[in-house]
């Protein structure tokens, strides 16, 4: 069963075509990541499924409820955690999930054990009587999605739950996301980090200027995409010409100089065993290396390899356009 | 990806699964009236002035201000003793103080909206006026408070009106009512403006004015002809002869009338033009 269909979805903000039709079909119970720059249309494309905002043309579909003629159903079943965190700064942690358990129907009771239960789940207890606006943004972020699971969602939409975290409240974010899914919740996650969505969804879209652009497993795309780069660092920057040799010829491909006198890089094989191989081959030659690495390939890495251009560009036109002004607007 | 979720972050107690219980065990209720989503609201409001005072306390230094300076500065001058004055400047500084007031219901309501508080609110399967609705009913109790803070100074000050306490009550719920159409004229305001700022700084540009240009100080016999004319036709001078009325307890019904007339008619208008701007943002 489909948990989101949606067909040639489009949005326009004046002249920019924030979201020029997106189609979308995501199973019920997976994690689903949108993929792509700032401006591409994610936060467009949610906001339509999330009710927020009516498409021009188009129609989607969510757990089965046209998102325009039956958002009050959509809106029963999902919630969003937004770009900015949608939580009252002015208010307490534990006031904020109170807010939200008496909007969702709970007796103020209920919804005062709820609050607690969540806070402290989502170690917040100690925080649970301080304003929010004192609140770090790993620890406003967490709250944000307490607050959406105060009733637990069959469908969630997160749009870049990790942007600005440090790493530490990044893998806290991800482990709520991991056992939201694991309790059988949809999650449509929009991001810009590739390792993000490889990490958390089954599946990817890739979408680029208001368009999905390319589809599949996580493998799939960095299938498509090669593995990143193999980066190899020299303890001698004087073997650099003979390692470049060494590398090409076991790798069979071209070998970069870096900026870095003593470093090397090359696009990686498909087949990891022939970088390994050709690392091997550097030793045998008697070259010395300082360190190596197998990059996983960044967004950029993946824009570049399917559009044939760097991610940054989206962001130029209109950029903290699409994405943005209509958070503001 | 696996479905087993990792314990590598300190999100949880270690050694129990509070986490996943906290996420399957969420209750199911029923979704709630609108009556209920609208008091839930009113309750966020008075959470933030219980967190927020200094906002509340913004709009009535002005007032509280005014009162002790046209009072000791003007009173003599104007009404020839500032006792006497101050019985004609009290229910006048009510008003002002109580519509000042009102500006923040559009402060606020412009806040949730660049903050991305509103964006969780129009998600949530509730009546959708409701968080407007129940904002204003909010505030109503911020007017009381503005209002009761200036019927305390005046009666500390000697003001002792012939209405007594039932006729000071009554202006009072008269003002709030008032009051509560006008917010929604500011809730219009900032659903339209980019900054809770743009929003305080329009409310005060409009508001000094038409508050000045009525009967708050002076008598409009005093005044020149065409302004004389302007400030009678002014529904605050209306809103400050009732209130006046009300508390010498000589009540004018016409007054009463007009300015619960324009309250009415401030909140057929501007409500449903501040919902169908909240429905329809984008």
């Amino acid at each position: 069963m489909l948990a989101i269909e949606a067909s040639d979805l489009v949005k326009s903000f004046g002249s920019t075509r924030a979201v020029d039709g997106v189609d979308l079909a995501v199973r019920a119970g997976s994690v689903y990541g949108m993929l792509g720059p700032n401006g591409a249309g994610k936060t467009t494309t949610i906001r339509m499924l999330a009710t927020l905002i009516r498409p021009d043309s188009g129609n989607a579909r969510v757990l089965g409820h046209d998102v325009v003629a039956e958002a009050d159903a959509v809106r029963a079943q999902m919630s969003l955690t937004g770009q900015l965190a949608s939580v009252d700064e002015d208010l307490t942690g534990r006031e904020n999930l109170v807010l939200i358990g008496r909007l969702l129907g709970c007796s103020r009771a209920q919804s005062k054990a709820r609050a607690t239960e969540l806070l402290d789940a989502f170690g917040l207890g100690d925080a649970a009587g301080r304003q929010v606006k004192n609140y770090s943004g790993g620890m406003r972020r967490r709250l944000d999605i307490a607050a959406s699971i105060v009733v637990t969602p069959e469908l969630m939409f997160l749009d870049e739950p990790t942007t600005g975290l440090d790493p530490r409240s990044r893998n806290q974010v991800w482990d709520i996301i991991r056992a939201l899914a694991a309790q059988g919740t949809t999650v449509l996650l929009c991001t810009q980090y590739l390792d993000e969505a490889d990490q958390l969804a089954d599946g990817i879209a890739v979408i680029d200027q208001g368009k999905v652009i390319a589809e599949g497993t996580p493998g799939q795309l960095k299938a498509s995409v090669g593995r990143g780069a193999l980066h190899v660092r020299l303890l001698d920057p004087e073997h650099r010409p003979e390692a470049e040799r060494v590398l090409s010829r076991a790798l069979g491909a071209g070998v970069h100089r870096d900026a870095d006198p003593a470093g090397l890089s090359a696009a990686c094989p498909p087949d990891p065993q022939r970088a390994a191989e050709a690392i091997a081959e550097l030793s045998r030659n008697g070259i010395a290396i300082a360190d190596f690495s197998l990059g996983q390939p960044s967004l950029d890495e993946v824009f570049l390899a399917l559009t044939g251009h760097p991610a940054e560009e989206a962001i130029d036109d209109g950029g903290s356009g699409s994405d943005q002004a209509e958070v503001a607007a | 990806m696996s479905a087993t979720p990792t314990t590598s972050t300190g999100v949880r107690p270690p050694g129990d699964g509070a986490l996943g219980a906290a996420i399957s065990s969420a209750p199911r209720p029923a979704r709630p009236s609108a009556l209920s989503a609208c008091l839930t609201f009113g309750w966020r409001g008075m959470l933030k002035i219980k967190h927020v005072p200094e906002q509340l306390l913004d709009v009535t230094v002005t007032p509280v201000l005014f009162l002790l300076m046209f009072t000791y500065l003007f009173g003599g001058a104007i009404a020839g003793s500032t006792g006497e004055y101050l019985h004609f400047i009290l229910p006048g500084i009510l008003v002002m103080s109580v519509l000042f007031t009102t500006v923040y219901s559009g402060v606020t309501l412009n806040t949730d909206v660049t903050k991305g508080v509103v964006d969780r609110f129009r998600s949530l399967p509730i009546w959708r006026p409701a968080p407007l609705v129940g904002a204003v009913l909010g505030d109503s109790v911020r007017y009381l408070v503005a209002g009761t803070v200036v019927v305390v100074l005046g009666l500390a000050l000697g003001f002792r009106p012939e209405g007594g306490v039932p006729g000071v009550v009554a202006a009072m719920l008269l003002v709030t009512v008032f009051a509560f159409g006008l917010a929604w004229v500011f809730t219009t305001v900032g659903l339209l403006m980019r900054a809770p700022n743009a929003v305080m700084n329009a409310g005060f540009m409009a508001l000094f004015p038409i508050t000045f240009l009525s009967n708050v100080f002076v008598e409009p016999e005093t005044l020149p002809g065409w302004l004389e004319a302007f400030v009678d036709a002014n529904p605050i001078s209306h809103l400050v002869t009732a209130s006046r009325g009300l508390m010498e307890g000589s009540a004018n019904a016409g007054d009463i009338g007009f300015a619960l007339g324009t309250a009415a008619l401030l909140t057929a208008v501007f409500a449903p033009l501040t919902t169908h701007l909240y429905r329809s943002r984008a």
